[in-house]
């Protein structure tokens, strides 16, 4: 089976420094893969490599066009609109299937006609984890998605992963709680943590780097 | 061996070292020697003894659009090349070529005085000389602002094309908008040209002065950039996140 | 696109939206105008057709830095810029949708303004006409702004700097127009440069705009 997602000697960098370096993994569908290691060590960084927001300095990202759905700390929503308007803003932007699975799913049923802004912390990291759901994207790419969740909406996060794993979909995140997914593998990320002393090779990660 | 090599720091740094005591002190002399053979021409029979703020006026308002240039195409090299050194030459470049087109302003202004009886005119040079000064502004203001110096020299690259585009269609445009005090061009290739030669050879070696004069600051400035840079790499080495 | 035009839409009218904002500002500048330069007809007539177009240019810039800001904030653009949607229309949507929500409503209500200050009634066709021509321009050139600001602290007062600037060949074509109209000319030629602005504009400044914010995004 084909890779969804292909991660090749990758070397990020933030702030015109290197991050990590030397990551190599692979993401095949039904896969799920939980980013492990210390703040700073550029978990945020890489996942947004992933998502083609930023290029990365080393490596190669081998990924099908059009596949990723990221999600954030920020969730993208809007005060204003209500919980459906949101969801089917993002539904027809990607292009996706509608959006009544999504909040069946993520339990917004009954919060559906409610402006977004009157929401909970908690509620609003649903609808966020809902708009994945409406992008119809195989590869999910997920930073730190359980904040602010409560023990039963983890739970409930878990079964979406796991049943968008069940349906051929792929899940990389980032997070320092247990999800209760025993199927996914860890990657740690402390052993690739970048030298910054070793003599520059290659392309320099930024203005910094190309003058030490 | 190829133009590019200079682009490494390292290179830029050896060779700007050893160039930089030579194009100052020709800066200095040619400007001295520039200056005083200017000042000692004869009297114009129209202007009088005024004229003679053009050995400061034509040089610099020459250099605050040659700058403009040269940091569009600096802009270019880095947008295209990705050679640090060239955005870095683009970031000292700025300050300096703001400083031309004031002194090409104020120059202008203590000239216009006694010639066109006011100190400032809506004429389209003048105009378009405030106009550039606000684009030099805007740039510099821009670099200053963005904490990370990869997105500043990429950010401010895109404002120097644009605003390139930008400040040549508003000199036309204050073309149109007001025809104008300012005599036509002061040089000229085409035949009939309008200044005696006795002005003209002081004209041509105070504008080398003050393109040496730029080189010497440009190189300066260039270099203290590089060290800033280098200076905080090494800082960021010390400080393991 | 037509999902992001119509979010921006709804967004820009719902409470806080900030939504006829710029025409109040552009209201309070005309009401303030005869209080400084005094209340008589002939010199409101002969300076009204500037006034209008500085006017309608700054009421423009006054909601420049929410057309990024916010969807930079809640982190909807990085969503954007990994949706189907070219980022480039997604740029291009927004300034419209900016031009809708501010610059169409005041070459709407242009002619009212134009009363206000005594502008001659031979003006205020060629007002509205180079008014509509010319604020797609000043939308599409603040978004340029906006998209190169969008990540910094204080980026309300450093947008004008950038963007004014960017306004001059627009404003000298489009108070050219209004100008000539008064005077009983034919201001067929600034208009036509200022299309042809605009045109330009929006052709070009999609892409500078969308390459500015993909280095925001990083």
């Amino acid at each position: 089976m084909t890779a969804l997602l292909s991660v090749t000697d990758l070397a990020v960098a933030r702030g015109g420094r290197r991050a990590v370096e030397g990551v190599s993994f692979e993401l095949h569908p039904a896969q799920a893969l939980i980013l492990r290691g210390p703040n700073g060590i550029g978990k945020t960084t890489l996942l947004r490599c992933v998502a083609g927001l930023q290029p990365p300095v080393e490596g190669r990202i081998d990924a099908a066009p059009d596949t990723v759905a990221y999600a954030a700390h920020a969730d993208g929503l809007k005060g204003a609109l209500t919980v459906a308007e949101n969801l089917r803003f993002w539904s027809s932007t990607f292009a996706g299937p509608g959006i009544d699975a999504a909040l069946e799913t993520m339990n917004l049923r009954d919060l559906a006609d409610r402006p977004a802004a009157l929401l909970s912390a908690g509620q609003k990291r649903r609808l966020g984890l809902a708009r994945l759901l409406v992008t119809g994207r195989p590869l999910w790419v997920l930073d730190e998605p359980t904040v602010s969740l409560d023990a039963a909406s983890v739970a409930l996060f878990a079964e979406a992963v796991r049943a968008h794993l069940g349906a051929g979909g792929a899940a990389l995140m980032a997070t320092h709680i247990d999800l209760g997914l025993p199927e996914a593998s860890i990657l740690d990320l402390t052993p690739f943590r970048a030298d910054p002393t070793r003599a520059t090779r290659g392309a320099p990660a930024g203005f910094d780097e190309a003058f030490a | 061996m190829s133009l590019w090599e200079y682009a490494n720091p390292v290179k830029f740094m050896r060779l700007s070292g050893a160039v930089l005591p030579w194009v100052s002190v020709a800066a200095a002399v040619t400007l001295v020697v520039g200056l005083i053979w200017g000042f000692s021409t004869p009297e114009d029979y129209k202007q009088g003894s005024t004229v003679k703020i053009m050995f400061l006026h034509v040089p610099a308002a020459m250099m605050a659009i040659n700058i403009w240039v040269m940091m569009l195409v600096a802009s270019l090299i880095w947008i295209i090349r990705r050679h640090h050194v060239s955005a870095l030459a683009a970031k000292a470049a700025a300050p300096v070529g703001a400083v031309m087109t004031v002194i090409a302003l104020v120059t202008g202004a203590i000239w216009g005085q006694p010639m066109w009886g006011t100190w400032w005119e809506w004429d389209p040079r003048l105009t378009s000389f405030l106009i550039l000064f606000l684009f030099y502004l805007g740039y510099i203001a821009l670099w200053s602002a963005v904490e990370n110096p990869d997105n500043a020299a990429d950010l401010t690259g895109v404002l120097c094309l644009v605003g390139s585009v930008f400040a040549l269609l508003s000199r036309y445009a204050v073309n149109f908008w007001n025809q104008g005090l300012h005599q036509g061009a002061t040089i000229s290739v085409a035949p009939g040209d309008r200044i005696s030669s006795a002005y003209s050879y002081p004209l041509y070696m105070c504008m080398l002065a003050f393109f040496l004069l730029f080189l010497a600051l440009l190189l300066v400035r260039t270099r203290t950039e590089i060290r800033r840079r280098r200076t905080a790499a090494l800082i960021a080495r010390e400080v393991r996140p | 696109m037509k999902a992001l035009l119509i979010r921006d839409l709804q967004l820009a009218t719902r409470a806080g939206g900030g939504f006829g904002l710029g025409l109040a500002f552009f209201l309070i500048v005309c009401t303030l105008v005869p209080f400084g330069v005094g209340p008589q007809g002939g010199t409101l007539a002969r300076i009204a057709p500037g006034i209008l177009w500085v006017g309608a240019l700054l009421a423009c810039l006054l909601s420049l830095d929410r057309i990024f800001a916010l969807d930079w904030e809640d982190g909807s653009l990085d969503l954007l810029a990994t949706a189907p949607v070219p980022l480039e229309g997604a740029v291009l949507v927004k300034a419209a949708a900016h031009w809708i929500t501010t610059g169409l409503p005041l070459v709407l209500a242009a002619p009212l303004f134009g009363l206000l200050l005594h502008l001659p009634d031979a003006a205020q066709p060629w007002l509205v006409l180079s008014l509509a021509i010319g604020t797609p321009a000043l939308s599409m050139l603040g978004a340029f702004g906006a998209a190169l600001t969008v990540g910094l602290r204080r980026g309300g007062l450093l947008l004008s700097l950038l963007v004014l600037p960017l306004y001059v060949p627009t404003l000298i074509f489009g108070a050219e127009a209004v100008r000539l109209g008064a005077a009983g000319g034919d201001p067929a030629t600034p208009l036509v440069f200022l299309a042809a602005i605009t045109l330009a504009v929006l052709a070009a400044i999609p892409f500078a705009a969308s390459a500015a914010l993909r280095v925001n995004l990083r």
